[in-house]
Parts: C-alpha cells; structure tokens; sequence
C-alpha cells in the first residue's frame, strides 16, 4: 500500500514536470514547426505535429522579398553598439562606485538604481524632441543613446556588486607596486571582472535585442528600423492575408541566437539575473 | 587612504554615466514636465500655447483614461499574482532533486529568452480563431465546444493577453524564487520532520517565512513591468480600448494624435503612479523583509 502511494506520488510529480516543459517549450516548438511547413498545410483543419511536408519557403520569403536581412543587421548594430557602450562607460562608473571612496557615493548609486526602475514611456516625448533636434531620429546612433536609459544602470549596478566582492589585497598590493588606480583597474581588476562583463553584457544585448517602443517610434522605413518593430509590422499582399509562415520564420531568426546564447551561458545568466534583481 | 587624486579619478569615471543620465533621462524628464504645462503639438505646426495645469485637469475627467487605468491595474493584478502562483509551484518541482532538473531549468528559461514581439506572435498565431492550434487542440479535445475568437472578442481579448504575459515571465519569477529556495539550509527541513512536521506544515513554517524576502524583490519587479506594460498588448490588439494600457494609450495621444501637451501630462502621471507605487511597497512589504 505504502509503495503504491509512494510510486503514484513519483507519477505524479514526473506528470508535473513533463507539464512545466511543454508548457515552456511547446509555443516556441510551434513557431519552428509552423515556420517549415508549406501555406496549405499551415491552414489545414488538422495540423501536423511535424513539419510534414517540408519547405524552406517562408525562410526564402523573409529574406528575399521582405527586407528583413537589413532589419537583422540594424538589430546587430543597435544592440551590439549598446552593449558595447555600456560596458565601458558601466566599467569606469562601476570601478569609482565600488572600490574608489568618494563622498556621493550613494547619491549616485541611489540615482542610478532610480535609472533601472524609471518607465521608458514618461521620456518618450522628451527623447522623441530631444533626437529630432540633434537630427538623431532615424539613425542608429539615436537609438544607441536612447538605448542606454536602461542597459547602462543595469550594467553599473550589476557590475558595482562584482566590483566590491574583489578583495582590497589585490589593489593595495598594485599599489605598493606604483602602480596608478587605472592601471589597477584595466591590470587587475579588468581581468577578474571577465565573467561578470560577459553577463552584464549578454543580458544589456538581449534587452537591446527585444526592445520593441524605442524602435517602433525613433526609427521610420526599413533604413535602420531593427527586428522587434519589423516583425510586428509584416504585412501580406493583401491586408487580410497574413503570412504566418513568414512571420514565424522571421520570429525563428531572430529567437534562434538568443535561445543558443542562452543555453550556452545558463548558469551565468541565472546568476547575473538574480544578482541584479536581488541587489536591486 | 583617501586622496585628493583619488577622488577626482572617481568624478572623472562616473562623470560620463552621469552625462547619459542626464542626457537620455534628465533632460528629456524635464522637457515632459514643462511641456505638460503646454497645449502643442508634437511637430508644432501651431505654436504652443501654456494653459497650467489645463491638461492635468482634463486628465482627471478623461474617459479613456480612466479605462487605460483601470486596465492597466488588471493586467498587474491578473498577471503578477498569477505567474507568483505558477511561478513558485515551478520553482518547488526544480528545487526538489529528480534525474533531468538542468534539461527543465533551461527548458523554462526559452519563454523568457524569447523577445516579447515573438512571443505575442506565436500566440497570436496559436490563438487564430480558426487555424489556431489551441482552437483545434481545443475542440478535438472536448474542452472548447467550438472555435473562439480569443483575440476579436472583448471579454476574452485581456484575459489571453495576460495569458500569453503569464508564459513569457513566469520563468523569470521561477528562477528568482529558486535562488531563494537554494539560499534556506536543509537542516531545517531535517528538524522539522524528525519533530514530526508534514510536509505541507513545513512548507507554512519555514520555506514560505524564509523565501519572503526573495518574494517581495521578486514582486516589485514583476509588478513594475506589468505596470508599463507595453509590447505584448501593442502587438497583440493595437489600440483596442478594451485592453488599450496607460503607456498604449500615452504613446498613442504622444505619436498617433500628435498631442504633445497632454501626452506629456500623461507621462508624469504614470511616473507618478509608479513612483507611489515603489514608495508604498518598501513601505509595507519592504521592511519586515528586508531586514
């Protein structure tokens, strides 16, 4: 008696498991499959659980005639040029902020964790005025500033926490050597911040990568317009035909690398997640 | 050793975030608050006019904002309290020890790795009210009795985008929540079942006290998001104004209607409102758990 109860609560619970995963995978298995099959079948009344039959049609669509190709690399820009700012200008505020004593420390620490909680759409009339007089609307370089309201606080604040947890030893004894604090920065501490810069940024990339009111509102024609606003906007020939199939491939593009990086850098993103909320 | 060198070295490092700051921030924040005072138009085609607090008072009376509110307020109750719910019954089934625990801890993390326009896509497509999977699924399996137009009909419009909100972050919610469960020590789980503590006794007792403070910073994020939610209801229905949400209908008077005057208005209210918001919860959830 004990045993079966014992083996129907291990049913059970494998039963929940098995539910949490197609929960969380099934839509996006969905977006693959439907993103393979053929127009007709991805209307058919009884739709196959695989992609039978088979067709890189939707892929050949997207790139072809669609512009999605110069929407990728306006993404891989925007986000990279985001990332790429924000760990620099995060690693010089970071490094004052965590290591060197100076008297408004936490004035600015205060200020920049105000920064991450800030909704981006009480600036978006401000960015908006702001971008067309510095003639930035409809560049990239707008929407890398615009960009940095919430990838740069991130990165310091997450990037203060590595900061502090090195020990003082490491500095002091850089500058029993003669060595300058800046030299320590990029010497010493540079080189052991290395998996806290990795995430940091991979998280800043992946926010700038989804980023949808920014994009959707600074950018006008395919010129530099990126992914999110592109893919929300695919049209058919006609506006009551909808091309599913293009649009689930363009969405399997652009999910594709995100998913891998993610995979790859699991443990590092849980991590860096959990650091920023939790100290946040 | 507190230099003068040294901390004119910290000024200059922290000068350029501060510059940002004040650039992509500040100086907009403060074009918002003046321009609230104004009636103008985003291109000024007519020259602004100030009218005080003219808009902040018509703010007051507007219907549509009433119901952007009111929206709004449902989409951060459904959607927080639901995807906590899910999110910590998630977190337990990962925190107990079974063959394949890391395969189901990346599993979870896709939904929130994928950007939220796919994600509305996907559902959008899904929910199709007549190829959608979930309407076919749905009536073969004898749980829909025929096929519905979740997304066209307006009782069934917000509760399937808090469904498709509740997916895509609850694997966030279920993360924050483990690295809570892993910080309590398992000794005190031993204790409890030698003194004879079931489990569900052990669950009031000690995992819901000591996961608190990770629940709390866990709720104020999520509800935060929920509270300028805009992606997945843009996407999903427009400007429909049965889920239309305050940073929906902010952007729309801002860039649709062209009213910068009122749109700014209505910026300062939802800082406002998030502003409160964040004061209340450290006030009342915030400090028994953060100490």
């Amino acid at each position: 008696m004990r045993t079966w109860l014992r083996l129907g609560n291990r049913l059970l619970f494998y039963l929940l498991v098995v539910f949490v995963v197609v929960y969380s995978v099934f839509p996006f298995y969905w977006a693959v499959i439907s993103s393979f099959k053929p127009s007709d079948a991805l209307f058919a009344s009884d739709p196959n659980f695989l992609p039978l039959p088979f067709t890189l049609d939707h892929y050949k669509n997207v790139f072809l005639q669609a512009n999605f190709g110069r929407n990728l690399l306006n993404s891989v820009v925007v986000a990279g040029g985001a990332t790429l700012l924000s760990l620099v200008l995060g690693v010089l505020g970071a490094y004052a902020l965590g290591r060197l004593p100076f008297p408004p420390r936490n004035a600015v620490l205060y200020l920049v964790l105000a920064m991450t909680m800030f909704p981006q759409i009480s600036v978006l009339g401000g960015l908006f005025m702001l971008l067309r007089q510095a003639g930035l609307f409809n560049t990239h370089m707008g929407l890398i500033l615009s960009y940095l309201l919430f990838t740069l606080p991130f990165t310091v604040w997450v990037l203060v926490g590595y900061f502090k947890g090195l020990p003082r030893e490491l500095e002091e004894a850089a500058y029993v050597d003669g060595a300058t604090p800046l030299q320590t920065l990029v010497r010493i501490m540079l080189p052991l911040t290395g998996p806290g810069l990795v995430t940091t940024g991979l998280l800043a990339f992946i926010a700038a990568w989804n980023e949808y009111l920014f994009a959707l509102t600074f950018t006008v024609g395919d010129k530099v317009k990126t992914v999110p606003p592109a893919i929300a906007s695919f049209g058919g020939a006609t506006p009551f035909e909808i091309p599913w199939g293009s649009i689930m491939a363009a969405s399997v593009v652009v999910t594709v690398p995100l998913v891998v990086l993610v995979l790859i850098f699991q443990q590092r993103i849980v991590a860096g997640l959990t650091a920023g909320a939790v100290k946040g | 050793m507190l230099t003068q060198r040294q901390v004119r070295l910290a000024w200059l490092l922290v000068l350029p975030t501060l510059l940002v700051a004040v650039l992509v921030a500040g100086y907009p924040l403060a074009q918002v608050f003046y321009w609230s005072l104004f009636r103008a138009d985003i291109a000024f085609v007519e020259p602004p006019e100030f009218v005080g607090f003219k808009n902040y008072l018509y703010l007051l009376q507007d219907p549509d904002f009433r119901q952007a509110l009111w929206n709004t307020v449902k989409f951060t109750v459904f959607s927080v309290s639901l995807e906590t719910l899910l999110g910590l019954a998630i977190a337990l089934v990962i925190h107990s020890n079974f063959k394949g625990r890391g395969l189901v801890r990346t599993a979870i993390l896709i939904p929130w790795a994928i950007p939220t326009v796919v994600s509305a896509k996907m559902w959008q497509w899904m929910l199709h009210d007549v190829y959608g999977v979930i309407n076919i699924l749905g009536v073969k399996l004898g749980i829909l009795s025929q096929k519905v137009a979740f997304l066209a009909r307006p009782e069934l419009v917000l509760p399937a985008i808090i469904a498709v909100d509740v997916w895509k972050t609850t694997p966030f919610m279920a993360l924050l929540l483990l690295a809570g469960l892993q910080l309590i020590p398992e000794e005190l789980y031993e204790a409890a079942s030698i003194d004879g503590a079931t489990r569900w006794q052990q669950f009031w007792t000690i995992t819901l006290p000591l996961l608190t403070p990770a629940l709390v910073v866990a709720l104020i994020f999520r509800t935060l998001d929920a509270l300028r939610v805009f992606d997945v209801i843009f996407v999903m229905s427009g400007v429909n104004p049965a889920t239309r949400t305050l940073a929906v209908y902010n952007r729309q008077t801002l860039i649709d209607f062209q009213d910068l005057g009122y749109g700014s208005a209505i910026s300062v209210a939802i800082l406002v409102l998030i502003f409160l918001f964040v004061v209340a919860y450290m006030r009342t959830l915030g400090r028994e758990a953060l100490q």
